[in-house]
């Protein structure tokens, strides 16, 4: 077999090193490597969106990226959202606007509306609809998470407003 | 959304926060894949690449040689069979003499990482003698057929057939004279349908851990698994069915579920990581591929339907018959049954007769998809209901009012309707907003569809614990799905009269809860419920007996409201005082209620589309969509509400884009989730619901089975809307592009 790879990298904003095979995805090193199940494994071929992390910022699907890809770079996984504050806001809109059923699929679309709010803090429904089509929800039928992603949109803009006034 | 509502309660029907909510926003609710032992190994399943084969021989010697690799299992180390369905189950989990599907399990490997599992599987060396392959219920059917099951004769009315056959079973239902009452319709409409297998496509996949006590030679051990799925103790019998186990050391410990709609109901992982992990003497792992999730659990089956409706003039329907042909995979038990006892309840019809066909084809084994059998049903039935209406120039709202059933009315399928609240989820679509708004533009259109689902009760078990501060713990065996913890806690605190954050909800495993039947068919809210009101009761019941014991007086002189149990002004406890008493002296107060809920109530539900067609690529557009429902009583709206929406975006995908897509050998070409396409946030309108509350009054507050009526109507209600938009009538699902092309030249040819 293989031998193994140091991989320095920060995860959650904490410094990480941790051993992985070449041929390992970033899902298999953070779940069965790390500890971190919070991401999850809907597909494995990045058809489903439930492995969504964020690298550098940028919303992967962590099955299609390696884990030895990164080295000296940062990742966010739903365990990273909340602090020691409590949940981030996102998670309180999805928990307050029942924007999940089972909760399997729901970790991923939590860091893709990271992602998405990141970037455009007032998305319209057809933009969050967009998004969000590369992950899979096969409960919910979307509406609720659409709410919660409009929840959580207005909630980090009415914040970002008091901090700038 | 609108709720048409009537509230006696203070919890029941009030939109409060989930208990699992913040496991499930922060990532720290354990589903199947996510639970690990320490010294775990890892499970890999071999499958069959061939959809029918005799299995010449099978070389495990590779495999087990590879360093790293601790058990390699095979059917050889199952126990024999014991009877027909045991060996079907026994062949399902490892193919014995032959393989029918794309799929079959041939083998599984344990080894110190999921990737060395993989690479020893593929040093096992198999031999086929490879067969000709049917996928289609047809062709499946026809004489000349490969036969799968050498020793298989149809079952029947008539008795059992001669040959061997395909064709596990055939039933009729008969009411009434059918020829008599086609010759009193005016109008008589005929037509065939196709519609494919499709997936429930349940985004968590199917994962098992199991694990055994070293006290004795092997089967002497007890078995512990975990595992995701939707009946704890249904997999505690199948897996002491099939090992030959005492059931009570078999122990059984769900996790949390990432959606199941019937495919967790049965079981493919446990028993294969039971014996890797007797044989390796170490914890194993198995979590299932996506591809082998297609390939290789039950999904629904692919079937064709002939329907025949017959009506006067004046709207009435006089005669209807059905053929129903379902593929049920590899081994007899498609939903046939329950597609047949559905597809024509919502109406009284006079003289009905159906025909249902279970027939074997190379195909995964069927399983339940939520209200299993009934989707392609509805959309015959309901396509054919539709045509029936433009012949006689009736709205097809008013047709089906015209023709609906009534309690005490009996069905083509001889059981009789109790309290039903159809005619209500009709009347409140013909007056909702989206019912009576304008659609305007070219090629678009608007369809409704009607649908009946039975529902279901059987056994569940609920226990209540007070604690001494006055909260009060609930244990249940029903696997949660889908929120129902919150549900059962709120009918316990409403029976309590407690708010619900007093009542801390739990799902527990076979060893320390009583049995409960699968959460499916639409009955945990409601069966559970009833066990759960049950046993606060008796907890009332107990309390009530020991304030009386602690203020020396007569039980009958102890009154219990709102919280406050009381003789007079004087003698009064709150809850949590009488509970800290009890629990500091004569013993806590606990109830364990095991109910078998024999019956239930149905659930109606009424959709409306309005679709827009592309004429150039056939592409459907979902313009508007509404869902209308008889919940009974909703127990939490929101909740509610999302099944309702949940519900009708599965049957969405049905209609239009899911289906099982075969090669002549019998090979599926699109096991992913690329090329098997479920809908996405973009595929579907915001979905609109109307929650009409019918109560039943067999439940204490009135609740029906909410989870399965809305994934019936949305094929023929998207399917009417579709005619009305291009003016063919869809006979196939999914309801393709290139279908609507077809059907849509054959007009234009004309």
């Amino acid at each position: 077999m293989t031998s193994k790879t140091l991989v320095s990298t920060t995860i959650n904003g904490e410094p990480v090193e941790f051993l992985c095979e070449p041929h390992q995805s970033l899902l298999e090193c953070l779940r069965d490597v790390l500890g971190l199940t919070g991401t999850k494994e809907g597909c494995n071929d990045g058809n489903c969106g439930a492995c969504s992390v964020l690298l550098d910022g940028q919303l992967v699907n962590s099955c299609l990226v390696l884990g030895v890809e990164i080295e000296g770079r940062a990742v966010t996984t739903v365990e990273g959202l909340a602090d020691w504050r409590g949940l981030h806001p996102i998670q309180q809109a999805f928990l307050e606007a029942d924007g999940f059923q089972c909760g399997f699929c729901t970790p991923g679309i939590l860091i893709a509306t990271k992602a998405l709010l990141d970037r455009e803090p007032n998305p319209t429904e057809a933009e969050i609809r967009a998004w969000l089509s590369g992950n899979l929800c096969r409960c919910t039928g979307y509406d609720k998470i659409v709410r919660a992603v409009q929840a959580a949109a207005c909630c980090l803009n009415a914040a970002s407003q008091e901090v700038n006034e | 959304m609108s709720t048409q509502t009537n509230k006696p309660f203070a919890v029941v029907g009030e939109r409060l926060p989930r208990y699992d909510g913040a496991d499930k926003v922060t990532g720290k609710a354990i589903f199947g894949p996510d639970v690990a032992l320490p010294g775990m190994l890892h499970g890999f399943i071999l499958r069959s690449p061939h959809a029918h084969a005799r299995l010449r021989s099978l070389d495990t010697s590779h495999a087990e040689a590879l360093p790293g690799v601790y058990a390699v299992v095979t059917a050889a180390d199952l126990p024999p069979a014991k009877s027909t369905d045991h060996r079907y189950a026994r062949d399902n989990t490892f193919a014995s003499d032959k393989v029918l599907y794309v799929g079959h399990a041939v083998a599984a490997v344990a080894a110190r990482t999921p990737t060395l599992a993989e690479h020893a599987a593929r040093l096992i060396e198999v031999e086929y003698d490879v067969l000709p392959a049917v996928t289609d219920v047809l062709e499946a059917m026809r004489e000349d057929a490969p036969i799968l099951h050498d020793e298989m004769r149809t079952h029947s009315l008539a008795g059992r057939g001669e040959a061997p056959s395909n064709v596990a079973s055939h039933f009729q239902q008969l009411k009434g004279d059918p020829a008599r009452g086609f010759a009193e319709a005016d109008v008589i409409v005929e037509r065939e349908f196709h519609t494919a297998t499709v997936h429930q496509g349940y985004i968590e996949s199917h994962a098992a851990l199991a694990t055994w006590s070293d006290d004795g030679a092997p089967f002497h051990g007890a078995l512990t698994v975990y595992t995701t799925t939707q009946g704890s103790f249904a997999v505690r019998d199948h897996v002491a069915w099939l090992l030959d186990l005492p059931m009570s050391k078999v122990r059984v410990i769900p996790t949390e579920v990432g959606g199941a709609f019937g495919g967790k109901n049965a079981s493919y992982l446990d028993v294969p990581a039971a014996l890797l992990a007797r044989k390796a003497r170490r914890p194993v792992k198995i979590t299932m591929p996506r591809p082998d999730v297609f390939l290789a659990t039950g999904p629904s089956s692919g079937a064709v339907f002939r329907v025949k409706m017959g009506a006067t003039r004046d709207g009435r329907i006089t005669a209807a018959q059905a053929e129903l042909f379902y593929a049920a995979g590899a081994y007899p038990g498609s939903p046939v049954g329950s597609g047949a006892n559905v597809m024509l309840g919502p109406y009284a019809i006079p003289n009905g007769q159906v025909d249902g066909y279970d027939v074997v084809t190379n195909g995964p084994r069927v399983s339940s998809y939520r209200a299993p059998g009934g989707t392609p049903a509805n959309f015959a039935a309901e396509t054919v209901i539709d045509e029936l209406a433009e012949k006689l120039g009736l709205d097809p709202i008013e047709f089906r009012l015209r023709n609906h059933a009534k309690e005490g009315d009996e069905r083509v399928d001889g059981g009789t309707h109790g309290s039903i609240g159809g005619i209500e989820v009709l009347k409140a679509t013909q007056a909702c907003e989206h019912y009576n708004a304008p659609l305007e533009g070219p090629n678009r259109g608007r369809g409704v569809a009607h649908a009946y689902w039975g529902n279901w009760g059987a056994r569940s078990s609920c226990t209540l614990s007070v604690n001494g501060d006055g909260t009060v713990s609930l244990v249940t065996s029903s696997v949660d799905l889908s929120g129902t913890r919150t549900t059962i806690a709120m009918q316990a605190a409403e029976a309590l009269e407690l708010p619900a954050e007093r009542i801390n909800p739990s799902v527990g495993d076979t060893d320390n809860t009583g049995y409960a039947d699968v959460s499916a068919g639409s009955r945990t809210t409601y069966a559970t419920g009833i066990a759960a009101i049950q046993a606060a009761e008796d907890v009332i019941a107990q309390m009530r007996a020991r304030a009386a014991g602690l203020w020396g007086i007569p039980v009958e002189s102890v009154s219990y409201a709102n919280g406050v149990f009381f003789a007079n002004a004087d003698l009064r406890f709150t809850f949590a005082e009488l509970a800290e008493q009890v629990t500091g002296a004569g013993g806590s107060v606990s109830s364990i209620a095991n109910v078998d809920v024999g019956e239930w109530g149905a659930g109606f539900s009424t959709q409306i589309a309005d679709v827009e067609v592309d004429p150039e690529t056939g592409k459907v557009t979902l313009l508007r969509y509404t869902v209308v429902q008889d919940v009974g009583q909703a127990v939490h709206p929101t909740m509610v509400e999302g099944q309702m929406q949940g519900g009708a975006t599965q049957g969405i995908g049905w209609a239009l884009y899911e289906g099982y897509a075969y090669n002549d050998a019998g090979q599926m070409l699109n096991a992913n989730f690329l090329d098997y396409k479920i809908p996405t946030a973009l595929d579907v309108p915001l979905i609109e619901t109307v929650i009409v509350e019918v109560p039943y009054p067999k439940h204490p507050y009135g609740v029906r089975g909410v989870g399965e009526p809305p994934i019936l109507p949305p094929p023929a209600a998207i399917a009417n809307a579709i005619y009305r938009a291009t003016g063919v009538r869809p006979t196939h699902l999914p309801m393709t592009s290139a279908h609507l092309l077809e059907k849509m030249r054959v007009i234009g040819n004309r």
